[in-house]
């Protein structure tokens, strides 16, 4: 029993004190296998929102009526879908929908949830209850659920889609941030700002912002995965992007009815897209959470 | 110190040899693909029953000697050179088998976090039954042996304390029963860590006296490792000093203090205020630099970039350890004139020439302060009369939970004390709450918050951190604002280049620079420093003070300085506040306070203080730890562990008015002066 404790303080010890200021802590982030694997298939689809008419192959919108559902081969690499459009150009364009709308959503959530997070941590009391049972609310259904209620009720378009997901993620984002700041409230520096007649604004957003940045970072990164996925749904729900706009859900959805007949990449291909954008999202955070863990 | 024969003839002086040799160990930590050492060639040696210590400040590699000794470092460190025998046995060359019955019978550790060292989740009894367990006894027997054995250390109730959870213990409470829990294996060895740094002083004693007797019954020897100087003088027959990864010194603990050989232990000693030196005597002497880094490339001694009498030599070549007599060893060109070591801080000291009329800045009148948690009413003050004047120091002291750090925050408006308190500055009164304070106010009232890591924000440079406070309270900007931040900086002796770091590119000491100057930037009337100097090396600590007493005689503010360390209150105090369960017990003149006769109370923490000098005679101890403000006792709050109650049972049943025994000195207790007097002798402290 003793000794199960004794390589607590070893472990102190041997730490190297070494001024770890913000660069070294995106050097040790830069330097990851992991964060490298997924910045490259990140920045991958992000090349084909930019560029993604320029890159591919065909028009993406041409429809061919003689050579629907044809198989991949060398004219149509992905092959073509029920309206004989070319799928590998319409997951290249795809890329631009979901690459618009789930970052601008996240970043909603993001910067709603951290000022909430923050008010709630730091003043407390009435909003820190009321904002608590919002979350626990929205905790209790479904992301999914909820999101296509609320683009139902106002009308399915990228403008809705983006606040309505960043609104659900705001509280969300708020309890994590939340816990940060109470974690911070313990420091004596808030005492010390206090004692210099320092207002709350202030104290919230220049004393404790830039100690909680780390989990605001990593719940950006988080949601982010999150919101690819919602996005991806609703618009295989067909209340997402509407067509004929290339857009991944929406085109499995479109497809997936003929899988059955075995013209299976109309709908793999989209399906990859999406599986292979989050495994990105996903590997950066992760190499982002590691860093700053340790 | 069972027996002096055994400490002047280290080694195999009985046929079972010596309980524990090292031999020119060295240590590497591996970081980053590096290697670096933490410690070089250190060796030593203890004899049964013998109790050495090793001393050394933050960073010089003491716990890394206790984990290489029973191979607990960390992954990436090892024993790269030299030999280990526990009695006898190498742990470097054994397998993990008989390690493990190692560490089990052979050598047990007692760290300083006694709540880290016991199993949250398991009943206490059932912790050191296990001990027995493991041993070959069965479940009965080990719990009736664990009762036993909690009975030794001293704790009252063991049937009660077995059932408990550890984190139902008190810090004494929990480490005695890890005490109890090192000694259930009968070990030859015993490694104590820090075992009472996260102690109060009074629990300390106690802690300490457990030890020394429990060794000379168990015969046990003991590897005692701490940072405090005093502790080490009181408990240990050898020690050896630890600087830097190199065991600088070594010899006979009263010898090493009272002679030191070298300079690195003489300038330790000489940070410390020595019993009855006052900031009037003078500055405290420091040790300029810092600690080379672990893995650091220096040819020479260790010691050198900080040595006042390193010589070329010392640089060249790193000094062998000198032999200067058979127990007496130093790792110094120099050891001969070590003890001549010329000042590195003159102790010349620009004192404010205390006025004769006393100018009250600061009143408290009767300020209570009460928190609710969970249902339970804990009154953290209660009708607290304080004055602070023009210029002085106000030292309070006490256990922790005696309300110090309540106050503090009260004066400060961090906390709104309860209605009818009032916090006047030159009669006026004061908001309750700093957030309602005009700038004027808040100027007035600052402070120095013991752990810099915690009041400096980790986000801000150096540079913000100052210059915020020079625009909010002196309302400051642009060329003058600069102006100032420059002299701001120098008169803290921080430098220049220093603005540009964020405080985890700077050292403790230097990060509570940068607090002090802050706490300064607003032209403050008072300060409270609250253990400004208790999360830093003693070295540092030294400089810090100094810088406490310039600034002070500089711009003639009042300082409330809290501390658990008697030691400094009474070298930078003018006047002392002991405080008690949130009571003013005693308050007067330092030199009055000090000196008997004194509040029952005083007596207790100033016996608790080991002192280095070995002559103080304890008189009295206190047993227990302080009781919950919750539920205060009746009568006198100390008369439940006062050992000095009267017979007569008022200090059960009535509260003792604070009254004025002599002009200038207040006391809470039902004993007469005179009687204390008579009681106390004249047993102060010169």
């Amino acid at each position: 029993m003793i000794d199960s404790t004794a390589a607590a303080p070893g472990a102190a010890i041997a730490v190297v004190r070494a001024p770890r200021g913000e660069l070294t802590t995106w050097r040790l982030i830069l330097r990851r296998p992991t964060f490298i694997a997924g910045a490259l298939i990140l920045a991958f689809w992000i090349i084909c929102a930019l560029f993604g008419n320029t890159i591919a192959p065909d028009n993406p919108l041409a429809q061919q009526l003689l050579a629907t559902n044809n198989a991949p081969s060398h004219a149509h690499l992905f092959g073509t879908d029920q309206l004989g459009r070319d799928v590998l150009s319409r997951v290249i364009v795809g890329a631009r929908s979901i690459l618009t709308i789930t970052p601008l959503a996240t970043l909603i959530g993001v910067v709603v949830g951290t000022a909430l997070g923050l008010v709630m941590g730091y003043l407390g009391g009435v909003v820190d209850i009321v904002v608590g049972r919002v979350v626990e609310a929205v905790l209790a259904l479904p992301l999914v659920i909820v999101a296509l209620l609320f683009v139902v009720a106002l009308g399915p378009s990228a403008p809705v889609i983006i606040v309505v997901i960043g609104f659900i993620f705001a509280p969300l984002i708020a309890r994590t941030v939340r816990s940060a700041v109470l974690v911070e409230s313990q420091l004596d520096y808030l005492s010390s700002a206090r004692l210099l007649g320092e207002k709350p604004a202030h104290i919230m957003f220049v004393e404790i912002l830039p100690n909680v940045l780390p989990a605001v970072l990593v719940e950006l990164t988080v949601r982010l995965g999150y919101a690819i996925f919602t996005v991806a749904t609703l618009s295989f729900l067909g209340y997402g992007v509407q067509p004929p706009t290339p857009d991944w859900g929406a085109d499995i959805a479109a497809n997936y009815v003929v899988l059955g007949a075995g013209y299976w990449w109309e709908t793999l291909f989209p399906a990859l897209a999406i599986a292979s954008l989050v495994i990105g999202v996903n590997l950066v955070t992760d190499s982002i959470e590691q860093v700053l863990a340790s | 110190m069972t027996s002096v024969d055994a400490t002047t003839m280290p080694g195999p002086a009985d046929a079972a040899g010596p309980a524990l040799t090292v031999e020119h160990m060295e240590v590497t930590y591996r970081v980053r693909g590096r290697d670096r050492l933490a410690l070089r060639d250190v060796s030593f040696r203890i004899g049964r029953n013998e109790s050495y210590g090793l001393v050394g400040e933050s960073g010089s590699g003491k716990s890394t000697v206790a984990l290489a000794l029973t191979r607990y470092l960390p992954r990436n460190g090892r024993v790269s050179a030299g030999s280990i025998r526990i009695n006898g046995q190498d742990p470097l060359a054994m397998g993990t088998a008989a390690l493990r019955g190692l560490r089990a019978r052979t050598v047990s550790m007692v760290y300083q976090e006694p709540g880290r060292a016991l199993n949250p989740s398991i009943r206490v009894g059932r912790q050191i039954a296990e001990v027995y367990e493991i041993a070959g006894l069965d479940r009965h027997s080990a719990l009736e042996r664990s009762e036993a054995m909690l009975r030794k250390v001293q704790i009252s109730d063991p049937g009660r304390v077995m059932e408990r959870y550890p984190h139902q213990l008190s810090g004494g409470m929990a480490q005695r029963a890890v005490i109890a829990m090192a000694l259930a294996a009968e070990p030859s060895l015993l490694i104590l860590d820090e075992p009472t740094t996260a102690l109060d002083a009074t629990v300390e004693a106690e802690v300490l006296d457990l030890v020394a007797a429990l060794r000379a019954e168990f015969d046990t020897s003991v590897l005692f490792i701490s940072h405090n100087l005093a502790v080490i003088a009181k408990m240990c027959d050898r020690v050896g000093v630890l600087y830097a990864g190199e065991l600088v010194e070594e010899g006979i603990a009263r010898e090493v203090f009272d002679q030191p050989r070298h300079p690195y232990t003489v300038g330790l000693l000489r940070c410390i205020p020595r019993r009855g030196q006052r900031k009037d005597h003078g500055r405290l002497d420091t040790i300029p630099g810092f600690l080379p880094q672990p893995g650091h490339s220096l040819t020479g001694c260790v010691f050198a970039p900080r040595c006042p009498i390193a010589e070329d030599r010392c640089r060249a070549a790193a000094p062998p350890a000198f032999v200067i007599s058979p127990t007496r060893s130093s790792r110094c060109y120099l050891h001969e004139q070590a003890s001549d070591l010329p000042r590195n801080t003159p102790a010349d000291a620009a004192l404010p020439a205390r006025r004769e009329a006393a100018v009250p800045v600061v009143r408290l009148r009767s300020l209570s302060k009460t928190f609710d948690s969970r249902g339970e009413t804990l009154r953290a003050l209660v009708g607290v009369n304080l004055t602070l004047e023009q210029g002085e120091t106000l030292g309070l002291v006490g256990e922790s939970g005696s309300g110090k750090t309540t106050l503090a925050r009260a004066l400060l408006g961090l906390v709104t004390p309860d209605e009818g308190s009032a916090v006047e500055l030159d009669d006026q009164p004061l908001a309750a709450d700093a957030r309602h304070r005009p700038r004027q106010q808040l100027k007035a009232l600052q402070i120095v918050f013991q752990n810099p890591d915690s009041a400096l924000n980790r986000r801000h440079t150096v540079r913000y951190l100052i210059s915020r406070p020079l625009t909010r309270l002196a309302g400051l900007s642009g060329a003058r604002l600069r102006e100032r931040l420059s002299d701001l900086v120098r008169s803290v002796r921080l430098e220049e280049r220093h603005l540009a770091l964020r405080p985890s590119q700077l050292s403790g000491g230097l990060k509570q620079r940068v607090a002090i100057a802050r706490a300064f930037a607003g032209g403050p009337r008072i300060v409270v420093c609250d253990e400004p100097t208790s999360a830093l090396d003693v070295s540092v600590q030294a400089a810090i003070l100094n810088l406490l007493v310039d600034l002070q005689a500089k711009e003639q503010v009042t300082y409330l300085f809290i501390s658990h360390d008697l030691g400094l209150v009474r070298y930078l105090s003018d006047r002392i506040a002991v405080l008690y369960l949130g009571r003013v017990m005693e308050l007067g003149p330092a030199e009055t306070v000090f000196a008997a006769p004194h509040h029952p109370y005083t007596e207790a923490l100033l016996s608790a203080v080991p002192s280095l000098d070995g002559l103080r005679t304890e008189r009295i101890r206190l047993t227990g730890e302080i009781p919950s403000a919750a539920s205060p006792p009746s009568g006198c709050v100390f008369h439940t562990r006062c050992p000095r109650r009267l017979p007569t049972g008022i200090c059960e049943s009535d509260e003792p008015p604070l009254l004025e025994v002599a002009p200038g000195h207040l006391m809470s207790c039902h004993i007469p002066i005179d009687d204390l007097r008579t009681l106390q002798g004249d047993g102060g402290v010169p």
